[in-house]
Order: structure tokens, then C-alpha cells, then sequence
């Protein structure tokens, strides 16, 4: 299958090596016939090619730019086994709606395919570097989005994954048959770690499974990062004995270097913590080195996906968080924010359940309504707990239910904290609403339509359940969505 | 206090018939039922006693009710659960679990703190029902 050991440089005619600048397209990037193997990584570009830079160009560029080639030509190619190393685009295709008669320039689905020997085994830092390393600021292009990658099984097999995954953690939290409740402790900023605590206590002893540090509470001036550590173990301990149920607080061990980082990690396992967290922003090495050490101390990792929206919003430009989900489900995080759908934050429906399907299934089918252009075999890596989270509240119970199932944490930080009665009262309320759903669904009701209901006949005998359909009643974010799927009706996507 | 582990325990008790709806929507998705009960519910006692195997092969929900009548018949005084196990390759775990039968008087857990260096805490908790003499705690049900 792999065709390098037969088709050498030294066969080509004379002229592709001389000094010069050859169009990429000539230089063996462009390669309509190919079609790849079992065992190369694919990727889709959407690609905004400059004003008269032709399409089929821009994606040899691409592919030039993320594999092998530099603006001209190296004679030192041919001491390499070059064809391995270059990567072959072999498919453009125009987006719909884009171009002439739209408000939008002409944009590609340009798909690139790359051998595995270009990639590191077990390090994101190399697959990213390779892929988005250079292209996105490659002048001939206005715009390039990187939709997705399909990753061969090969290449899945040299990662560990998840330190703990659905099936596990919820074997350790002894919870199964609902979605997880959580809440993000408020306000994020200036409780001390006393007052910090009573939030943490308050909202589990009203019936949350977890509890979570934000993104950005890490060790300021208001509550010194060991003082936090203490009394949300304290909470948290209290909440347990009160209710008999597993319950745990996400500590945030985000610092400036890897030694404070797992510093606070040794000292939230001394505590008997059963999970910390992570932000997004520590960079996909120093993920992969706590994911190890979770690993190696039986720790569940929560990971905010804090500042992932510099570039995975804009439709033209940056990478989609469907790949991101992918790096980090890899990479080997238990927990995920991926989109509440219905909430503050950005996301069409049908796009987070794309989103919802890398995190937790085994194969991963190819559903361009959902923006999955590839199907995706997961080689039994564990699964991801995908976590909905952002202006989110008990009323809307039987679309969360319904739009992602159980295998899910559904947040309510401002809908368990501020709720009129209390603290306790909120968190009661979303368990209720919670536990009375997914009762509802399992015996066959039409969630969808009787969800409001479902909701008001617990309302007449849970007093905070009433309190909170009715502070809340008429909340919701509609805004539209900046990232949507476009796709070609009949594109043939996967190899 | 009021153990609050499994699917619906902040509902009120379920009732046979609704017991029924939940063991046949786990049956209509292949899953096996299984029966297990205990006097003491710590979150970290796991394995609670099996009431027999789990029903690989009953696929009539009124089967599990009947079994387990028959559980509570024996042990009427302690917590049972009902758990469905899916044996799907990557789940092979427990889908479903919820509670349907509870003690009178739930006894409920205790906390203990034992200060160590600097402000460290270690907590254990402790079930009351396990400081009941075996004489009180392993009496067969009148």
C-alpha cells in the first residue's frame, strides 16, 4: 500500500527540482486521483483563496505548506523519500452560498491528506504544529478554517485518552441512568475562601453532583489557592455525609508553571479530591503531562475550554471546535465544555451535537448536517464527558434532556445560585426538574412537547422548582449563530 | 436524612406501576435487570448484595417486579436497588440504577475530622448502621 518505496525522486523528468518557484499544484501537492489510505490523517480546509488565486492552487498550498514545502524549490528534496512527506490535496469543492450573489467571497472545501509518518506519536503539540502550524497567515489565502480531520486508527492507538472516561467516572461517582449536575461557583471573583466554600456547600447539599472553580480562579490576592482547596474539601465532605452520594468540587489547578501546577494537584490528592481542572489556555503539552499524572492518581480531569472562541467562531477563519474536541479528547481530558445549544454562549444545535458525537461515541458516523464530514473510529479510546454549561436554567430541562441525553453535566451556576429562596432551593430545583424528566422520558413521554408539563406537575409539590420556572420563565438567548455546517448535498467526504 | 443515590431519589418513592415503566424501558433497550440490597448504603460500599444474578434472560418486565417482591419479602428492612447492566462493547457497565425500597427510619452517615500538619483534615465517613451490633443488623426480617 504504501506506494514511496517505488516511485522515488530520482524517476521524475528534470525540471521539477530546478532553482525556482514552481505553483505548488506542480510540485506534487495537488493530486486529484488520490485516494487516501487507511493510514493517513485527512483533513477539510475551508479556504477564502485571495482575489485571483485559483482555487485548486490555494489547496496545493495548503497542503504544500503544512507538509513539505517552503516558496521555492530545495534540491535537498531529493535526498528524502519526498512523496511520503508531501501532503496531497485531492478534493476542492465549492461551499454553497458562498461567491457570486452572496455577501460572502467564494470559499473551499479543499481535503488534504498527509502519511502518518509526518506525525509524532501521543503528542498533539506535533499533530497541531504540522497542521495549523503555518498556513493560517500564508498571504495567497484571505481566510482558511480547518472543519474537521479524520484521524486513522493508527495514528488513535498511540494516545492514551481519557484518564478516567464516561464509564468509569461514573462507576466511581456510583451515578447512573441521569445527566450530572453541576454549577459554576458565583461570583467568580473576590469570595474568600471561607465564603467561598459555603457556595460549594450549599449547592451539593442542595442536590448538585459537583461543584467548579471558574476558568480564571487560579491563586489571587482574595483567596490564596491552598486556603480554596481546604474549605471547598470541607464542603464538599459535609455534602457527601448529608446525602450519601459520591460529590465532588472541580479544583482549577491552572498556574504559571508545570511545577505549581502539580503542586496543587499532589495537594488536592492528599485531600481526597476526586477530580481537578484545567483551562484550555495551558497549552495542549502541558494537558497531555496532567493528563498523565490524573492518570497515574486515579484523578478525573475536568477541562475549560477557556479562550477556545479567539478561533473556533468564525465561520472563515481559525479551527473548529469539532477538532479541538478531537485534539483533546486524544490529548485525554474526562470532561468537556461542549456547547449547551440553548444557552448565553455561541452554538446552532445541530453543529454542538456534532460536537457531543466526537466526545462520546465509539465510531464516530460522517453527518454533514452536523459538521462531521469524516466517519471517525475511535479505537475504543474512553469517552468524554461533554459538559453544557452557560446560561442555563431548570425550565429548559427537556431540551437539554433531549437535545444530548444522559451522558452529559448539565451546569446551572447563576440558575442554582441565584435562586430567589436560596442556594439549596436552586440546586433541589434543577435535581427535580432533572430526575422528574428523564422519569417522564423513560416512560415514553414526548418530552419535546410535554417538557413544560412534565415541569409544572413537579412544580405543584416542589416548592423551589415553582420558585424557579417562574424567576425564570422568560429567559432565553435566541440570537443567531455565527457557526452553522454548509456542505455540498452529495460531497463524498470520507475515504 | 433521606439517601439521595440513584436516578430518582429526589422524587417521591416510585410506585410499583411506575417501577414497572423504568424496567421496561431498560428491557426495550436489551439491558439486564438485577436486584441488590444492603443495610449499609456508604457511597463507597459497592457491592451490595445480588439478589440472584442479574435476568440476562427475563425480558418481561412484571418478572423483575415479581423478583423483586420476593427481595423484599426477605429484606424489607434494608435499601434496594434495581440496576440494568448493558453489555455493549464499550459500556459493559450499569446504565441504570435507582432505588425502590428504603428502611422506616434511614440511619445516615457521620463525619469525623481528624486535624493534621499545617491545616490539613482527613474525613471518613462512617455509616451509623455499620455501628449497629451483627446481632441488630443481620436479624432475619421479621
Amino acid at each position: 500500500m504504501n506506494d514511496f518505496a517505488t516511485t522515488t525522486t530520482a524517476d521524475r523528468p528534470r525540471g521539477r527540482y530546478d532553482a525556482g518557484v514552481l505553483k505548488y499544484r506542480e510540485m506534487g501537492y495537488w493530486q486529484p486521483d488520490y485516494t487516501p489510505k487507511d493510514t493517513d490523517l485527512i483533513c477539510v480546509f475551508r479556504i477564502t483563496p485571495q482575489e485571483g488565486v485559483d482555487a485548486i492552487e490555494a489547496a496545493a498550498a495548503v497542503a504544500g505548506e503544512s507538509s513539505t514545502a517552503t516558496w521555492t524549490v530545495v534540491w535537498t528534496d531529493r535526498l528524502t523519500a519526498c512523496d511520503s512527506y508531501r501532503a496531497k490535496a485531492y478534493q476542492v469543492d465549492e461551499v454553497p452560498n458562498t461567491g457570486a450573489g452572496t455577501a460572502t467571497p467564494q470559499q473551499y472545501f479543499a481535503y488534504v491528506a498527509y502519511d502518518l509518518i509526518l506525525f509524532e506519536a501521543g503528542s498533539i503539540a506535533n499533530l497541531t504544529a504540522s497542521i495549523i502550524g503555518n498556513v493560517f497567515s500564508f498571504k495567497p489565502l484571505r481566510a482558511c478554517r480547518l472543519e474537521d480531520m479524520r484521524i486513522p486508527v493508527a495514528y488513535v492507538k498511540t494516545f492514551p485518552g481519557p484518564p478516567t472516561g464516561i464509564v468509569v467516572e461514573r462507576e466511581r461517582l456510583n451515578n447512573y441512568g441521569r445527566a450530572l449536575l453541576g454549577a459554576t461557583m458565583k461570583p467568580k471573583l473576590g469570595l474568600s475562601g471561607r465564603n467561598y466554600g459555603r457556595v460549594v456547600y450549599e449547592a451539593l447539599k442542595g442536590g448538585l453532583d459537583f461543584t467548579k472553580d471558574d476558568e480564571n480562579i487560579n491563586s489571587q490576592a482574595f483567596m490564596h489557592w491552598r486556603d480554596r482547596f481546604l474549605y471547598c474539601t470541607e464542603a464538599v465532605n459535609r455534602a457527601v455525609a448529608s446525602s450519601g452520594e459520591v460529590k465532588g468540587h472541580y479544583l482549577n489547578i491552572t498556574a504559571g508553571t508545570m511545577e505549581d501546577m502539580y503542586e496543587r494537584a499532589e495537594f488536592a490528592k492528599q485531600l481526597g479530591a476526586p477530580i481537578v481542572m484545567i483551562d484550555l489556555v495551558i497549552g495542549y503539552t502541558a494537558i497531555q503531562s496532567i493528563s498523565r499524572w490524573c492518570r497515574n492518581n486515579d484523578m478525573i480531569l475536568h477541562m475549560h475550554r477557556a479562550g477556545h472562541g479567539t478561533y473556533t467562531r468564525q465561520k472563515n477563519h481559525g479551527v473548529s471546535f469539532r477538532v479541538i474536541a478531537k485534539w483533546l479528547r486524544l490529548a485525554g481530558v474526562d470532561h468537556l465544555h461542549a456547547g449547551t445549544a440553548v444557552g448565553k454562549l455561541e452554538g446552532d444545535p445541530m453543529t454542538v451535537q456534532g460536537y457531543y458525537n466526537v466526545c462520546r461515541d465509539a465510531v464516530t458516523q460522517q453527518d454533514l448536517a452536523r459538521g462531521l464530514f469524516f466517519e471517525q473510529d475511535w479505537a475504543d479510546l474512553a469517552k468524554v464527558m461533554p459538559v453544557a454549561s452557560g446560561g442555563i436554567h431548570a425550565g429548559q430541562m427537556h431540551q437539554l434532556l433531549s437535545l444530548f441525553g444522559d451522558d452529559v453535566i448539565l451546569q446551572f451556576g447563576g440558575g442554582t445560585i441565584g435562586h430567589p429562596a436560596g442556594i439549596q432551593a436552586g440546586a433541589t430545583a434543577n435535581r427535580v426538574a432533572l430526575e422528574a424528566m428523564t422519569k417522564a422520558r423513560n416512560e415514553g413521554r414526548d418530552i419535546d412537547h410535554e417538557g413544560p408539563e412534565i415541569l409544572a406537575a413537579a412544580a405543584r409539590w416542589c416548592t423551589p422548582l415553582k420558585q424557579a420556572l417562574e424567576t425564570w420563565k422568560d429567559v432565553s438567548f435566541n440570537y443567531t449563530s455565527t457557526d452553522t455546517p454548509d456542505f455540498v448535498a452529495t460531497a463524498t467526504a470520507s475515504a | 436524612m433521606r439517601l439521595t443515590q440513584g436516578a430518582f431519589s429526589f422524587l417521591p418513592d416510585l410506585t410499583d406501576e411506575e417501577i414497572r415503566l423504568q424496567v421496561d424501558y431498560g428491557l426495550e433497550r436489551g439491558w439486564a435487570w438485577a436486584i441488590e440490597y444492603t443495610d449499609d448504603p456508604h457511597p463507597r460500599n459497592t457491592y451490595w448484595e445480588m439478589w440472584g444474578t442479574p435476568m440476562f434472560d427475563l425480558r418481561d418486565g412484571a418478572g423483575v417486579l415479581h423478583a423483586l417482591n420476593e427481595c423484599r419479602k426477605a429484606c424489607g428492612r434494608g435499601y434496594i436497588r434495581l440496576c440494568a447492566f448493558d453489555s455493549t462493547r464499550g459500556v459493559e457497565s450499569i446504565r441504570m440504577a435507582f432505588i425502590v425500597n428504603r428502611p422506616d427510619e434511614e440511619p445516615g452517615f457521620g463525619l469525623d475530622r481528624q486535624e493534621g500538619e499545617g491545616r490539613n483534615m482527613r474525613y471518613r465517613l462512617h455509616g451509623y448502621a455499620a455501628d449497629r451490633s451483627p446481632e441488630e443488623r443481620y436479624r432475619a426480617d421479621p
